[in-house]
């Protein structure tokens, strides 16, 4: 496969999803050779236009076309069959890992049609090789998948699309779990991919390593093309000023409370991989935000402190006492509290009641010899119903009836009568409209005012720049640059967010 | 309109059909609505209820017990041997099946909550250990007043007055093991419903990992559940030794099935959605006024499996099939 002189045309491509626009007119172009960027923040789309382009999603309007000819998309196996092939970041769920690398490399044709009856082991040894060797990858085919390393298993999907003759290859991300050794050999990869004529769409989050391996850059915004250029003609900055636009004008009720004592402190906090030697500070009455890429681990360290993931090594201490946090009921006896992420399934019992869901974690207070007494938890229930403007018709009602920001309310609420010195609020507003986001924000200004001690974190920038007095900048686990609230503004947080080190400032 | 139809169906469905079944009883068996057959009925029913209290309790956090039926058979025999083999007083012959019971639970907790073998698996092992093992300590026989062992020697003890008396005698023309019943009913439902324990053992078993992340020590809950499964299969096997007045080899063999079906069918009494003590003692009754029925229309026993299977499929079809419709549809 040499010859590949067509370019790949995505031409006003729209998508929504149940009624909520996520794409609307994209314009997007890939040459056969060369390596093309595609940037942008959370949300911005990317994912769901490469999905369109993969055939996992099909799109509303729009067209895609190879050379002079359409193409039409309904599956991944159309997608297959034009030669656009996709290396995803989840390599586990595109392998098989109990039978051979071999195989593996093979699969699309061991699962169709094409592939005939009997499969020689020979020839499948032999192709799988010779892809392999192509790319300069040393592994065994005859091996199971199985204990592979992370980039290991990359190779093979790349190799994947070799045996099967991909025009167009999707990288999703490819180097954010990849050691600097194994990036670079990706990117010699990709550039003997784009020697050969073959189109590669590069997602990432790290710009430094855009700039040093791709041709072109297009930026993708809320759904929306907004910028394509050349590397050479494009500088970090730009794509970053491109990224976040100048679109922000929510307001932040944000007050000034006196800021007291040392609460929470961490040293050294390190668990999996996921969180590297973290050094955190919060004290009485302030809000601390720690902002990151999706997968930078806020979530994991959120965890780490409230006793729900294990710490490997590393001291968390509450005002000055170290804590041993081996269950989330360590952390609240301890007065750390967390409103999780994922709401529906972690934060709140949704089949259950407003009432009891409020009255959870404060059972004990609530009762008399191991008997709830329903007359104080429907007191408790309606004082914070009413002071968390959660709208429900009834303290009964089913929280799954509830809007999205009101159940993060009822999320929220719960804490907010226990002992809790400090709340950890991982992404409070995913998926809550602009009027309990404002609730929420007030919510949290109430409890540093009361001089709780708040730790935030948050994808969006904007938000932490808005409610925090101070600001973490987490990427790949670390915790690599802290900001005073003043000092903050949305380019430097994506700079070190996206550039992962502090020396390349 | 049509959900509506589904609904009540739900709610009321198990209901009418444990109405249909006395009725159609009633009408075909002229002895079946007599008061010693309705007696002997709920004296059989309260074994089957102590069994299906134990899988509610184990259903409730989300697990299974399987070993349920296993823990019958084993506590009967041992009351038995307790008495016929070694004369030991009343409350050491209930307290050593409980334990029993209590240790089968820890163990089973044990697997499925600090291992983490799925809990269908765990306790399908340890049933067939439990089974094994009462046949190995009776060698097989079942154990009778003076048995004979096969050296020719006579077992120097008898089933206690007393003992009898928790299986066969009446209170105020009450059966005692219905008493038994109705108290465990009482106080199991007053438990669940309104103590702090019994919140958390619904919310563990509604969403152990937002349980968890409220502050509930799930392991504990979970622990304890099976514990309290063990401990009432046990005491179903006390009194079913007590009721047939020997210990039985395998007699709690086929109580697994029943309890299991009656936790199902009472799964949905009056639209519960969950499993729930009060629906539990409405299936057992639907079952045992079923095999009642059935063994006085002289239907061979070994046609019952066929009825109770089907009663526990379409059980266990309504059930799944309203709760797929409703958390699909509103959510």
């Amino acid at each position: 496969m040499t010859a590949n002189q067509e370019t790949l045309r995505l031409t006003r491509i729209t998508k929504s999803f149940a009624g909520i626009p996520a794409l609307s007119e994209v314009d997007f172009t890939v040459h056969c050779g060369e390596i093309h960027a595609l940037l942008g923040a959370n949300g911005a789309g990317k994912s769901t236009l490469m999905k369109i382009l993969s055939g996992a999603y099909t799109l509303d309007s729009g067209s895609i076309t190879i050379g002079s000819q359409e193409i039409q998309m309904q599956s991944p196996s159309d997608a297959k069959r034009q030669g656009i092939h996709c290396v995803y970041q989840e390599v586990d769920t595109a392998l098989v890992p109990q039978i051979t690398v071999a195989e593996n490399i093979l699969l699309d044709r061991l699962s169709n049609r094409e592939g005939g009856l009997w499969h020689s082991w020979g020839q499948i040894y032999q192709e799988a090789e010779a892809a392999l060797a192509k790319l300069g990858a040393s592994i065994d085919v005859r091996q199971k998948v199985e204990g592979l390393s992370l980039s290991e298993k990359q190779m093979i999907l790349v190799a994947r699309t070799l045996v099967e003759k991909a025009k167009f290859i999707i990288f999703d991300e490819p180097t954010a779990p990849l050691s600097h050794e194994e990036t670079n050999n990706l990117f010699r990869v990709m550039k003997q991919m784009k020697e050969e004529g073959i189109g590669c769409i590069f997602i990432s989050h790290r710009l430094p390593e855009v700039f040093e391996h791709c041709d072109r850059v297009t930026v993708m915004r809320d759904g929306k093309h907004v910028y394509t250029e050349s590397t050479s003609r494009s500088s970090i900055d730009e794509v970053i000023g491109q990224m976040l636009g100048k679109s922000f004008d929510e307001e932040f009720p944000k007050r000034t409370v006196p800021i007291g004592e040392v609460l929470l402190k961490t040293s050294q906090l390190t668990s999996g991989n996921k969180v590297k030697q973290v050094n955190l500070e919060v004290r009485e009455g302030e809000i601390v935000g720690v902002v990151g890429l999706v997968g930078a681990g806020k979530t994991e360290l959120s965890n780490v402190l409230f006793g729900s993931l294990r710490s490997d090594s590393g001291h968390v201490q509450l005002r000055g006492t170290s804590l041993r946090l081996k269950d989330p009921t360590d952390a609240i006896d301890a007065g750390i509290v967390l409103v999780p992420e994922e709401r529906r399934k972690h934060g709140i019992m949704v089949e259950d009641s407003v009432q009891h869901n409020l009255s959870l974690p404060l059972l004990k207070q609530l009762s008399r010899f191991g008997f709830v007494r329903s007359a104080m938890e429907q007191v408790h229930a309606g004082r914070l119903i009413e002071r968390l403007g959660v709208k429900t018709s009834s303290m009964k009602q089913q929280v799954k009836f509830l809007s999205g920001g009101n159940q993060q309310k009822v999320a929220i609420g719960k804490w907010v009568e226990t002992k809790a010195d400090v709340f950890l609020f991982d992404e409070p507003t995913k998926g809550v409209d602009i009027g309990a986001k404002s609730d929420i924000f007030r919510l949290i200004g109430d409890l540093a005012e009361q001089g709780k001690g708040i730790l935030y974190f948050t994808c969006e920038f904007a938000e932490a720049i808005g409610i925090a007095d101070r600001i973490f900048v987490m990427c790949e686990g670390r915790i690599v640059k802290e900001f005073r609230q003043e000092e903050a503004t949305q380019e430097k947080l994506l700079y070190y967010a996206s550039a992962g080190r502090e020396e390349q400032a | 309109m049509k959900n509506n139809v589904l609904q009540l169906l739900f709610r009321y469905g198990s209901l009418f059909v444990i109405f249909g079944v006395i009725l159609f009883f009633s009408l075909t068996l002229p002895h079946f609505f007599s008061y010693a057959n309705l007696a002997d009925i709920l004296r059989s029913i309260s074994i089957v209820t102590f069994v299906a209290i134990g899988v509610t309790l184990s259903l409730i956090v989300d697990g299974f017990d399987l070993s349920v039926g296993s823990t019958v058979s084993i506590s009967t025999v041992v009351a038995a041997s307790l008495m016929v083999w070694y004369e030991q007083p009343l409350y050491i012959v209930i307290l050593v099946p409980l334990l029993i019971g209590a240790v089968i639970g820890c163990v089973n907790a044990f697997f499925i909550v600090k291992i983490r073998i799925p809990d269908l698996l765990a306790t399908l092992a340890v049933m067939y250990i439990v089974s094994g093992l009462h046949k190995t300590y009776t060698s097989g026989y079942s154990i009778y007043n003076n048995m004979q062992f096969q050296d020719g020697t006579k077992a120097p003890g008898k089933f206690s007055e007393s003992f009898l008396w928790l299986g066969q005698g009446e209170w105020l023309g009450i059966p005692i093991p219905v008493i038994l019943l109705i108290i465990a009913v009482a106080v199991v439902h007053i438990f669940l419903t309104y103590t702090r324990f019994g919140r958390q053992m619904y919310v563990t078993g509604g969403n152990e990992e937002a349980a968890r992340l409220s502050g509930i020590k799930v392991k504990k809950v979970r622990t304890l559940a099976y514990i309290a499964s063990g401990m009432f299969a046990a005491f179903g096997g006390v009194l079913f030794a007590a009721r047939i007045g020997s210990g039985q080899i395998d007699a709690g063999a086929p109580l697994l099935m029943e309890a299991v079906a009656a936790v199902f069918v009472g799964f949905s009494v009056m639209g519960a959605g969950k499993p729930n003590v009060i629906g539990t003692f409405f299936g057992a009754v639907l079952i045992g006024v079923l095999v009642n029925g059935l063994t006085m229309m002289n239907v061979q026993y070994f046609m019952h499996d066929i009825i109770k299977g089907i009663v526990l499929i379409l059980a266990l079809a309504v059930t799944f099939y309203y709760l797929h419709r409703t958390r699909s549809g509103k959510n």
